[in-house]
């Protein structure tokens, strides 16, 4: 029953809640107990989204699969609709996955208030697999912000010295971008009468919409750029990450900032294409200034952590640019880099969570020469700093090649200015990894560091696992993507998919849904096939 | 006149049950008058039962009424009328005072202010509140007015031994009497319109009233005259000053009850007359109340960034929340001038629930109080979430309504103001709406911080009594299920306004 096609998303969605409340049960001060009930349902909630591995069909005809549907406030017309397509599968797998991670990593890091952290923690996991559920606009917006609240107590109590602020910092910026999100909804339900996210993606608002299809594109705009985020809306994401426990680092840079792209690939580009379109120039621009920009910004940092965290802006720069570039390449890599990014992130700030916990500092300078005293800590650092930086065989090559192709079918200077970026992640990594590692150790206080223990190997190999996986054989997950893609870009970008050189006017005018002329097959390992009918020029003139 | 004495008394003990739950309050007030003599000093919670007792009966009676409201039910010669919109009305009022008087019992005592005054004064003015929801005269509507608005006065006060209530309800009174005095002379201008021969019946004037020509000087100086006298007991900019220092001086719960039953019950008159008697000058006071609206949410939120006393907080946050109220008065009004029914909902909707979630937050701050302090210090939430970690998760709860931040009840009541406005082509009132609910998360959450991140400076827990726990039981309730399955409490609101407002 719990696990029947129907009802799988809900018990996947509140199989975390239920630890929570459990959680409040247990009497204060037994510390032990909540961390057992934390991590025990933080693991439940994987356990229970793994029969979606082999349930979820990557070639279904449906557009979601898994749909629940139940009337939840008649008199405004808004339901409880879960489903998933290709693209929250990935999203909600992620998530599964970072979650218990994250929890496991609290472990012996968090030593006040553990109940309330713990119950957090849960609240948490449930507010975001709810935002990649949703299939109604309400139920989303609400799964949105219940999400702020727990991570603001996430950062503001067990966070470091200006928690305080960076906890009111992060809570404000998203909630300006989210509030203006509601108003376009609800202008949405005004000129469509439905909350229902599937019926505007089946007809989505184009320019026969005239201003309102401008109006809310931009509305939806801000609240994903913000959560990505986007330069200049990242500002809050450095006090953030850096004030943030480990685990709230984990999952704001794993799961949290995946909320705007998702949202840019679920609302902003398929509902309102000719907006998206139209102004892709500008969305493009600002992606390739946060790739370089925060690339630069990390060679300057002195501390760790706001190091990793600059490079999430400069890494989700690169997702941005795949969605905009608006081509199959381009969108299905920012989505496997999205994943890999959480990944990558996910682990660096589990590495300076280790270090953070046996060293109490974060500051680069105080260490050095890491790799004698912690060798098994030095070889699992490398390989996650190789998967961040794009090294072929590992995660990150996969992503950001597939988006810098993408990118380049469109634009080769996209392409060059991203290339730039990646050679500057390189850099800024490399140099990060030589400065805390590499030589002999000159600070007395790290001679003795103890190694990863079996806790810190729990935590760190999965997401090793996964960087080699997804490195080394990607094609489960493109295949996974094929199909929400390819309906993407049908919808925002008809004539890629039009075989003949120059497209005639008709084909250009083609109802989205027909069947593309090149039938994708499923032999390329790294590329979906149909990006082999490309058709550069056409997308040139297409817009 | 003597001659129909007679027929007079006859129709009076034939309506007299539609009066009935006005009588019971009354009647148990002065029960508790009197029964306050029998009672030891140390039995003088007993007062609180008494009291409690008359909200019961009263709502009870209340509830008897609800199979006869289902039209406009016309009683007393036209004088009062019983709908739906007045039972609706009836029971926030009434759980309001519910709510006051389980808080009152532990506050009052620590006050050293235990009379059965208090309780008395409270079901009087609850006299008031009931007859300006469900008049249909001015007279009745006046006293009315004056009933509940005389009552707090005193009740504002009623720390004889305190400077600041003393200071508090000696402001309320001097602005609250010259405020009343303006509403006089609206009415007195809408009597004088009704004529000859006058009438003080709302439904008569309606129909002068819209057989004025537009623009009708006599029309708008009623109109403008009687919005303020309405505009200063709802406690709209720029008729606000009184209510920072009246909710900082006066007891914590008589703050609670001004907030939340005094600012429903003025609403309730206002959207009446608005939508009976002026409704036909619509076109002429939904800019009027816009632009009040517009100050009310710009000040208020303004102003309680800058407040560090969690009472006088509130009250500015109350002024910005009177501010959406009006947004969705403004929103009942369709551009063609047709009646616009998701706006009235809106603020049905936004007046019921709010009266739940910002009594409950006041109900924290009157926990906080014992001797030596009064507990409205920000500092004074310091470390509540060790001290006592019920009352500051359920004053989060609050402060999330307050902000209108999901799954809690004040979520939907913005997101139903919004919708309307939007709905109405008030793009840009909505967009102001939304914009003013980030400086809203500033200073609520400026008390979660200190609640959950800051230390304790002291040791001492404050204790719930089984009444307090009640109260917060029942305002968090409602709280969470009007914003997690808020369909009844829609249905509610919507049933509320199946009378003939808007023709």
């Amino acid at each position: 029953m719990l696990f029947s096609d129907n009802h799988i998303l809900s018990t996947i969605l509140f199989t975390p809640l239920v630890g929570a409340v459990l959680l409040c049960f247990v009497p204060r001060g037994s510390a032990n107990a909540s961390r057992v009930i934390g991590n025990l349902f933080g693991f439940l909630g994987l356990i229970v989204s793994l029969p979606l591995l082999w349930k979820f069909q990557a070639n279904s005809s449906a557009a979601f699969q898994f749909v629940q549907d139940l009337a939840w406030i008649p008199s405004i017309g808004a339901h409880y609709t879960l489903g998933l397509d290709g693209l929250s599968f990935l999203l909600v797998m992620l998530t599964t996955i970072l979650g218990p991670i994250a929890i496991l990593s609290s472990w012996s890091a968090i030593q006040k208030r553990e109940k309330e952290y713990y119950l957090l923690l849960l609240m948490l996991q449930t507010g975001m697999l709810g935002v990649f559920m949703s299939l109604d606009f309400v139920l989303f917006y609400v799964f949105w912000e219940i999400m702020l609240v727990p991570m603001y107590f996430l950062i503001g109590v067990w966070g470091s010295e200006r928690r305080l602020y960076a906890a009111i910092k992060f809570f404000l910026y998203t909630l300006a971008g989210s509030v203006l999100m509601l108003l376009a909804i609800l202008a949405i339900y005004h000129s469509r009468g439905t909350f229902d996210i599937r019926e505007i993606l089946l007809h989505p608002f184009t320019t026969q919409y005239g201003q309102l299809e401008k109006w809310l594109f931009w509305g939806f705009f801000f609240a994903f750029a913000i959560k990505v985020p986007m330069f200049p809306f990242h500002t809050w994401l450095p006090d953030a990450h850096t004030e943030a426990p480990t685990a709230g680092s984990v999952i704001l840079a794993g799961v949290l900032l995946k909320m705007g792209t998702y949202g840019f690939l679920r609302f902003s580009v398929p509902m309102f294409p000719d907006a998206a379109v139209k102004y892709r120039g500008i969305l493009v621009a600002l992606s390739l200034v946060g790739i370089i920009y925060g690339a630069l910004v990390c060679m300057m940092q002195k501390d760790m952590k706001k190091l990793i965290a600059y490079s999430s802006v400069s890494h989700m720069g690169f997702c941005t640019l795949g969605i905009f570039a608006l081509t199959p390449l381009g969108l299905s890599g920012s989505i496997i880099q999205q994943i890999n990014h959480g990944i990558s992130t996910g682990a660096l700030f589990l590495i300076v969570g280790v270090l953070y916990e046996r060293r109490h500092t974060r500051l680069i300078s105080e260490f050095g020469g890491l790799s004698t005293p912690m060798p098994n800590f030095a070889a699992v650092y490398m390989i996650v700093t190789l998967s961040s930086l794009g090294m072929p065989l590992l995660n990150g090559f996969i992503g950001e090649f597939t988006i810098l192709r993408g990118a380049f079918e469109v634009r080769w200077q996209w392409a060059a200015w991203g290339v730039l970026g990646v050679v500057l992640g390189a850099a800024y990594l490399l140099w990060l990894y030589q400065r805390v590692m590499f030589g002999s150790v000159t600070n007395p206080a790290n001679e003795n560091m103890p190694d990863l223990n079996a806790r810190e190997y729990a935590t760190l190999l999965p997401l090793v696992f996964l960087a080699f996986w997804i490195g080394i054989y990607p094609a489960p997950l493109f295949q996974v993507l094929d199909k929400p893609v390819q309906r993407i870009v049908q919808t925002v970008n008809p004539s890629y998919y039009v075989p003949s050189a120059p497209a005639p006017p008709a084909a250009l005018s083609a109802p989205a849904g027909t069947v593309p002329a090149a039938a994708p097959t499923r032999g390329d390992q790294s590329t979906p096939s149909n990006a082999r009918s490309v058709n550069v020029r056409a997308v040139k003139e297409g817009k | 006149m003597v001659a129909n004495w007679p027929a007079a008394l006859a129709a009076t003990q034939q309506d007299f049950p539609y009066i009935l739950p006005e009588v019971m309050l009354a009647f148990f007030g002065l029960a508790t008058l009197l029964t306050d003599f029998l009672l030891e000093e140390n039995q003088k919670s007993w007062n609180a039962v008494t009291a409690m007792l008359g909200v019961v009966f009263s709502g009870i009676s209340l509830w008897l009424l609800h199979p006869v409201a289902s039209e406009m039910n016309l009683r007393f010669g036209g004088m009062i009328v019983i709908d739906r919109f007045f039972i609706l009305f009836g029971f926030i009022f009434l759980a309001a005072t519910a709510l006051v008087i389980l808080l009152s019992a532990r506050y009052m005592e620590i006050e050293g202010e235990h009379g059965g005054e208090y309780y008395a004064l409270m079901l009087f003015s609850v006299v008031g509140m009931m007859f300006l929801a469900c008049g249909n005269d001015l007279v009745v509507l006046f006293i009315a007015l004056e009933t509940m608005a005389l009552s707090f006065y005193v009740l504002t006060g009623f720390l004889r031994g305190s400077r600041r209530s003393n200071e508090a309800a000696m402001k309320y009174v001097l602005l609250g009497a010259f405020s009343s005095g303006i509403l006089a002379y609206g009415f007195s201008i809408l009597y004088g319109l009704s004529g000859p021969p006058g009438s003080t019946n709302l439904a008569v004037i309606a129909i002068k009233v819209a057989q004025r020509p537009s623009y009708d000087l006599f029309v708008l100086l009623a109109l403008v005259t009687v919005s303020t006298g309405l505009f200063f007991k709802i406690a709209a900019v720029p008729f606000h000053q009184w209510a920072p220092d009246v909710y900082e001086g006066a007891p914590t719960t008589i703050t609670a009850f001004v907030s939340v039953a005094s600012k429903t019950a003025s609403f309730a008159l206002l959207l009446r007359l608005f939508l009976t008697v002026f409704w036909s000058v619509r076109h002429e006071w939904v800019p009027l109340v816009e632009a009040v609206a517009i100050l009310s949410l710009t000040f208020g939120n303004i102003v309680a960034i800058t407040q560090n006393n969690i009472k006088r907080l509130l009250a500015y946050s109350s002024i910005s929340h009177v501010g959406y109220i009006l947004l969705g008065l403004v929103a009942a009004v369709n551009i063609d001038g047709s009646l616009n029914p998701r706006g009235l909902q809106a603020v049905m909707f936004y007046l019921l629930v709010y009266a739940f979630f910002n009594t409950g937050a006041f109900a924290v701050v009157i926990l906080l109080r014992r001797k030596g302090i009064i507990g409205d210090d920000l500092e004074d939430l310091n470390g509540l979430m060790q001290r006592n970690p019920g009352a500051a998760v359920l004053m989060l709860v609050f402060l999330l309504s307050l902000v209108g931040i999901p799954p809690t009840a004040g979520f939907l009541a913005k997101l139903m103001v919004l919708w309307a406005l939007i709905e109405t082509g008030h793009t840009t009132l909505a967009v102001l709406g939304v914009i003013y609910i980030l400086p809203a998360l500033y200073y609520y959450f400026r008390m979660v911080a200190n609640m959950w991140v800051r230390e304790p400076t002291d040791s001492i827990r404050p204790i719930i009594t089984l009444a307090q726990g009640l109260a917060l039981t029942v305002a968090v309730a409602v709280t969470l299920a009007a914003g997690i399955y808020p369909e009844p409490f829609l249905r509610l609101a919507s049933r509320s306004l199946l009378f003939p407002f808007g023709h």
